[in-house]
């Protein structure tokens, strides 16, 4: 999902960079209010986690292959707002360093997979669980949150990369940058994170939502009583 | 540190000594790159031509370590092996550090 330097034009890259500079001055202005130093580790490491599960990629046999963000979990635990700042960190380390989605992309790739994917994860989580603490209900918003919150970011970025032939075109008449029109774009990236890459997003926010109940309850942000957002 | 959230950074270097499956398991089943992220000679083969705007931005920025290979993307399968667990390391040393710095400049005091 992180879109490489040249397949996205100007009119698309510029726009998304401001959007994405919008959000990270929010999600400072907010973390200030609401961010203590105690949860400063745990952002450290939710980024450290980001890094790390997109690492393993997961084969479509024969196919491309994908992986989970991690940024849905990361926006149960410790609020949308902390996996604005956390993922975005990740994806721009990621392109300085390793070439892993574009430079001119940055904007783009980080509203993708660091504003709608935590945001989306994070109402659909709150969405489903209602007042429910635990059980199976508490589980299957967990997964749909990890599963929808993937699926809607591919296809923001489905759409940003499919609007390319339509926006811009040479004196030729051949696209300028990616050369998918929507109508291929949206199936494919929808149909991969369908199955299985969002559905390794859902076990891995299910695994980890239980696994810090279990041992440090209080931590988890959607759980607590002040969850507006932080 | 508290002693939970050592016992998470246990889990998360035990974790990333698998990272080489990420690369391994796509080569084992023939997966490509991710859809929309391919390269020039993937598109020129693809489409039979490389669009004139994105052929002007693809090499727009040199990364260090571009794929997560230092031997880039000729390197031997071995190296690559290597080199991804090594960037594993790497990227979560920088991301938790980087991280670390940002939220603590704007985190509270005393809260």
């Amino acid at each position: 999902m992180h879109i490489p330097d040249g397949y996205l034009g100007p009119e698309t890259y510029v726009p998304l960079y401001g959007v994405s500079v919008g959000f990270w001055a929010i999600a400072q202005s907010k973390l200030k209010k609401q961010l203590s130093l105690k949860h400063v580790p745990y952002l450290a490491m939710a980024s450290a986690f980001s890094f790390l599960i997109q690492m393993f990629n997961i084969p479509i046999p024969g196919g491309t292959s994908g992986h989970a963000v991690g940024a849905s979990i990361v926006a149960i635990l410790l609020g949308p707002w902390t996996a604005v700042l956390s993922v975005s960190v990740v994806l721009i380390i990621q392109a300085l360093v390793f070439g892993d989605g574009g430079i001119t992309a940055v904007g783009a790739n980080c509203f993708n997979m660091a504003v709608v994917m935590p945001f989306v994860s994070y109402g659909v989580f709150k969405l489903i669980k209602g007042k429910s603490e635990g059980g199976v209900r508490l589980a299957v918003s967990a997964f749909l949150s990890g599963y929808l919150g993937l699926l809607v970011a591919a296809l923001f970025t489905a759409v940003e990369l499919g609007i390319q032939p339509l926006i811009a075109t040479g004196a030729d008449g051949r696209p300028l940058y990616a050369p998918y029109p929507l109508s291929v774009a949206i199936p494919a990236m929808a149909i991969e994170h369908l199955f299985p890459f969002g559905m390794v997003e859902g076990l891995v926010t299910v695994l980890l939502l239980k696994y810090f109940l279990k041992h440090e309850h209080d931590l988890v942000y959607a759980l607590s009583g002040h969850s507006k957002t932080r | 540190m508290t002693k939970f959230q050592k016992k998470l950074w246990i889990g998360l270097l035990v974790i990333a000594l698998f990272t080489p499956l990420g690369i391994l398991l796509p080569d084992k089943f023939n997966a490509r790159d991710a859809w929309g992220e391919w390269g020039t000679d993937k598109l020129e083969k693809l489409l039979g031509f490389v669009p004139e705007g994105l052929k002007k931005l693809t090499d727009l920025w040199k990364a260090p370590i571009p794929d997560y290979s230092f031997g880039g993307e000729g390197a031997s399968k071995s190296l690559r092996v290597v080199s991804y667990l090594a960037s594993g390391f790497l990227g979560i040393g920088a991301c938790a550090l980087i991280a670390f710095i940002i939220s603590r400049s704007i985190a509270r005091h005393g809260k």
